[in-house]
């Protein structure tokens, strides 16, 4: 029964998500007033029909009706419950609908936070978020039942996918799903501001925290999935431009991109026509990564089990979404106006090569994904685009980025003058050139790559210090005062120097692991010791070892410095027991300098394991920036500005100089 | 309209024809570098009777198949009725290769679910994989005669892929002389 009313809920969500869509846009076509009220009350109710169906196919997970074909693929009665929870978007029926619920978990919110906006506007951004939301429970009912029943039921589940079955994976997808979706706002904002022709500050400063909120669960969800990546599969790699990851970090750049042009379009009323088109590029990207992982046009460690029929269906609804915005976007935009003039020197020019820069990453990002693919079509032969194109093209393209990221913070909007600012930055670019030949030097080896990663690093860090320095100790001033002053910087300032300083740890982490990790590959038995790095590893011997649903063998490898015992690691090779697929579940010693990490290769006859092991300078640094990049969206999300002021005073705010 | 703004939808829809293209395209479909040349040269222990080797050279004058597997393979289980249903009905031989198995699992493996091999070799630390270019269990290959491989399928077959493409082929190959 409860099946079939999950079933019923979704049909009912539909007609919930078609009212939502269509009678708010034609009332605020209309003006009809009374029609656009009905967004937000319809909005509530698709939230809550989307959620019940949600709680149905939870509840088949833990009650084991394996006569559902879904919960039969994804689950096993000997799945822990924490996991049969997890399971519910395992596999890609109920993937999609924790996609259409995050969206309506959105859509919700907006409609609760939308007060504040004009009621055209409002109406037309619940509209468009309906309609995404017709198209994607449309594909799930066409296509991608997750109710669809198993007669006769199955006598058990094959199980969770083994890899699906570890903490950080059972988040990594909902974090994940919340940034796509979230720049959903972000468009549905683009659109309404096209249809309406108009896009104001006001409105603008509006979208900012929404998009800001989407794009910190975004850079969780990549960052979460990385370091899961590196603890589970064994490899000791951090990021392996396989085309999923580059699906989901393509909407992360042109969001990073939209950011930035929103500072714009909120402070100076300029760059309306790039807001507009990023916002669109954003979630249209977001698609396309849905697309690419469930249709089966490109080959993936994530991909979905693929059917033709889903995928046709989805490029028919990327076609009409995104194809459609860009009508609109041709049609209307240039009626949006470019906004206010800047000069050569400005923050705004140097916000607007931040904008191009990340543009053409995720142009280039977007072409390395899908250049097999075209030259697959075009009948030029199979070829898979590796890490060296990736890492080159994005090394090259980031140097740039980097640099005006330094100097932009420092600069004045409008206009500003070159002498001036050249004194201020002289000495911190000549300091990081300095300070990453100091760190090369000291760990032995200079090379032009790293010394260009830190150099990037260390001119973000040195830079902001000089942008920081007056505003909390202006000449004259005393030291005691500090804190007052610190006080007077808006928040949101803060949280764009913590991003930049995770940009710079990350960049510092990414530099050092390139250049310094060691790895060895060693045949261990009980008693036999190797060192790498100076560490040394003595295996101790190995032991079975019984996990709730899954055998592991498990190696005790005891890891000492100058006679010290620093840890005892234990890497593991686990079976589980429904799928037979073995996993890898890496052992790790970690620290704020270095990681040390033990992975289990392939057992040799007579009883020896191949052993991996993997000396990483610094790499938790990679993930620790990510946190920091989180932690300043956080902060500026939290600034005041976004809700104390109304309606009235913010349309002048276009015209206000403010400091951030 | 300018037609400056007409640019990201031309880009978008040239993307999207592409993008449908690849939808009736497979990208896991990669033709083998080995096909249509002489299979490598092995040789190999039998799973059965590691005291017994045998070579490439000794299966020569006939066509055969030759499927690799291994007991730790969940794919191989998979694909594995399939092969014990077709070796009742097969023109020619069909010999497993054990990669990197042990051998006790791998007979294990057999007397569970059935041997549909003639033999099987042993391949304990994926030597003769490597020259085969196995990427991924299981891989099946179909060798001619003269000892040419005429087809690789990587990844579990389907009654498909057995029905339509490997029992044609090793007909003919058995057929022609």
């Amino acid at each position: 029964m409860i099946p079939e009313l999950g079933h019923l809920l979704l049909y009912f969500a539909l007609g919930a998500a078609l009212l939502q869509a269509v009678l708010p846009l034609i009332g605020a076509h209309r003006e009809r007033r009374d029609w656009m009220l009905l967004a937000r009350p319809l909005s509530w109710a698709q939230g809550a029909l989307v959620l019940a169906a949600f709680v149905a196919l939870s509840a088949s997970f833990v009650r084991n009706d394996f006569s559902v074909l879904y919960v039969a693929s994804n689950s096993n009665s000997g799945l822990p419950l924490f996991y049969r929870l997890a399971a519910v978007w395992g596999g890609h029926e109920g993937s999609l609908l924790l996609w259409v619920l995050m969206l309506s978990v959105w859509t919700v919110a907006v409609a609760r936070f939308s007060h504040k906006l004009p009621l055209t506007f409002a109406a037309r951004i619940l509209g468009v978020m309906g309609l995404v939301s017709v198209g994607f429970l449309l594909f799930m009912l066409l296509t991608s039942n997750p109710f669809d029943r198993l007669l006769p039921a199955a006598a058990d589940g094959r199980d969770l996918n083994p890899l699906l079955q570890d903490p950080g994976m059972v988040i990594h997808p909902p974090m994940l799903y919340m940034g796509y979706v979230g720049f959903s706002v972000a468009f549905a904002f683009a659109i309404a501001a096209l249809l309406g022709g108009n896009l104001d500050a006001a409105w603008a400063r509006w979208t900012r925290p929404w998009t800001t909120a989407a794009w910190v669960f975004l850079t969780f969800g990549i960052g979460l999935g990385s370091w899961w990546a590196y603890n589970e599969l064994g490899w000791g790699g951090w990021w392996f431009w396989d085309p999923v990851e580059n699906a989901s970090f393509m909407p992360w750049l042109a969001g990073t991109a939209l950011i930035h042009s929103l500072a714009v379009s909120e402070k100076r009323g300029g760059f309306k026509v790039w807001t507009v088109w990023l916002a669109i590029m954003a979630f249209s990207l977001s698609l396309l990564g849905t697309f690419l992982v469930r249709s089966g046009v490109l080959s993936s460690v994530h991909a979905f089990a693929t059917d033709p029929k889903r995928g046709l269906f989805i490029l028919a609804f990327l076609v009409i979404t995104i194809g459609g915005s860009l009508l609109l976007f041709a049609w209307r935009a240039p009626k949006v106006g470019l906004g206010q003039r800047f000069g050569l020197l400005s923050r705004e020019s140097l916000l607007l090569v931040n904008n191009m820069m990340l543009a053409v990453a995720t142009g280039a990002v977007l072409l390395g994904t899908l250049y097999p693919l075209f030259l697959d079509a075009l009948g030029m032969g199979k070829i898979s685009v590796g890490p060296p194109y990736f890492d080159t093209v994005f090394g090259l393209l980031m140097a740039p980025l980097v640099l005006v990221m330094g100097i932009g913070p420092l600069t004045r909007w409008k206009h500003d003058e070159g002498g001036p600012l050249a004194r201020r930055l002289a000495l911190p670019l000549v300091a990081a050139v300095i300070a990453a030949l100091i760190v090369g030097f000291a760990a032995g080896r200079i090379s032009l790559v790293t010394t260009g990663g830190l150099t990037m690093a260390f001119w973000i860090v040195f830079s902001l210090l000089v942008d920081l320095k007056p505003r909390l100790l202006p000449a004259g001033g005393s030291a005691g005062q500090i804190l007052h002053r610190a006080r007077l910087i808006p928040v949101a300032m803060w949280g764009m120097m913590l991003a930049h300083f995770g940009v710079a740890a990350f960049s510092f982490g990414v530099a050092m692991v390139k250049t310094y990790e060691t790895e060895k590959d060693v045949k261990m038995g009980p008693g036999d010791s190797t060192e790498v790095a100076g560490y040394v590893f003595k295996m101790n011997g190995f032991q079975e070892v019984q996990g709730p649903n899954y055998v592991a063998m498990q190696g005790q490898l005891e890891v000492s410095r100058d006679g010290q015992t620093i840890a005892v690691l234990r890497p593991q090779k686990r079976i589980y027991r429904v799928q037979q697929n073995p996993m890898t579940e890496a052992g790790v010693h970690s620290n704020a300098w270095r990681d040390l990490y033990v992975s289990m290769g392939e057992q040799l006859p007579g009883g020896d394991w191949v052993v991996r092991l993997q000396y990483k300078p610094f790499i938790t640094w990679i993930w620790g920036g990510c946190l920091l990049m989180m932690a300043g969206g956080v902060l500026a999300i939290a600034d005041r500005r976004y809700r104390v002021r109304s309606g009235a005073t913010v349309s002048r705010a276009a015209g206000v100089e403010a400091a951030a | 309209m300018s037609w400056r703004y007409l640019v990201p939808l031309a880009l978008f829809l040239v993307l999207a024809g592409f993008l449908g293209f690849g939808l009736n395209l497979n990208p896991r479909e990669v033709p083998s570098p080995l096909i249509d040349k002489p299979a490598p040269a092995f040789r190999a222990k039998l799973l059965a009777d590691p005291a017994k080797t045998i070579a490439k050279e000794d299966l020569a004058g006939k066509a055969w198949i030759l499927n690799v597997w291994a007991s730790w393979c969940a794919p191989c289980r998979e694909e594995h009725p399939l092969w014990v249903a077709y070796a009742r009905q097969s023109p020619v031989p069909i010999y497993g290769l054990n990669y990197k198995d042990q051998t006790k699992a791998g007979q294990a493996w057999l007397q569970q679910l059935g041997n549909p091999y003639a033999e099987s070799l042993t391949d304990p630390d994926g030597r003769i994989g490597i020259d085969y270019g196995v990427y991924g269990v299981p891989e099946t290959f179909v060798i001619d005669r003269a000892g040419v491989i005429r087809y690789k399928h990587i990844g579990p077959i389907t009654a498909d892929v057995l029905r339509d493409k490997i029992d044609p082929l090793v007909k003919r190959l058995n057929a022609s002389v």
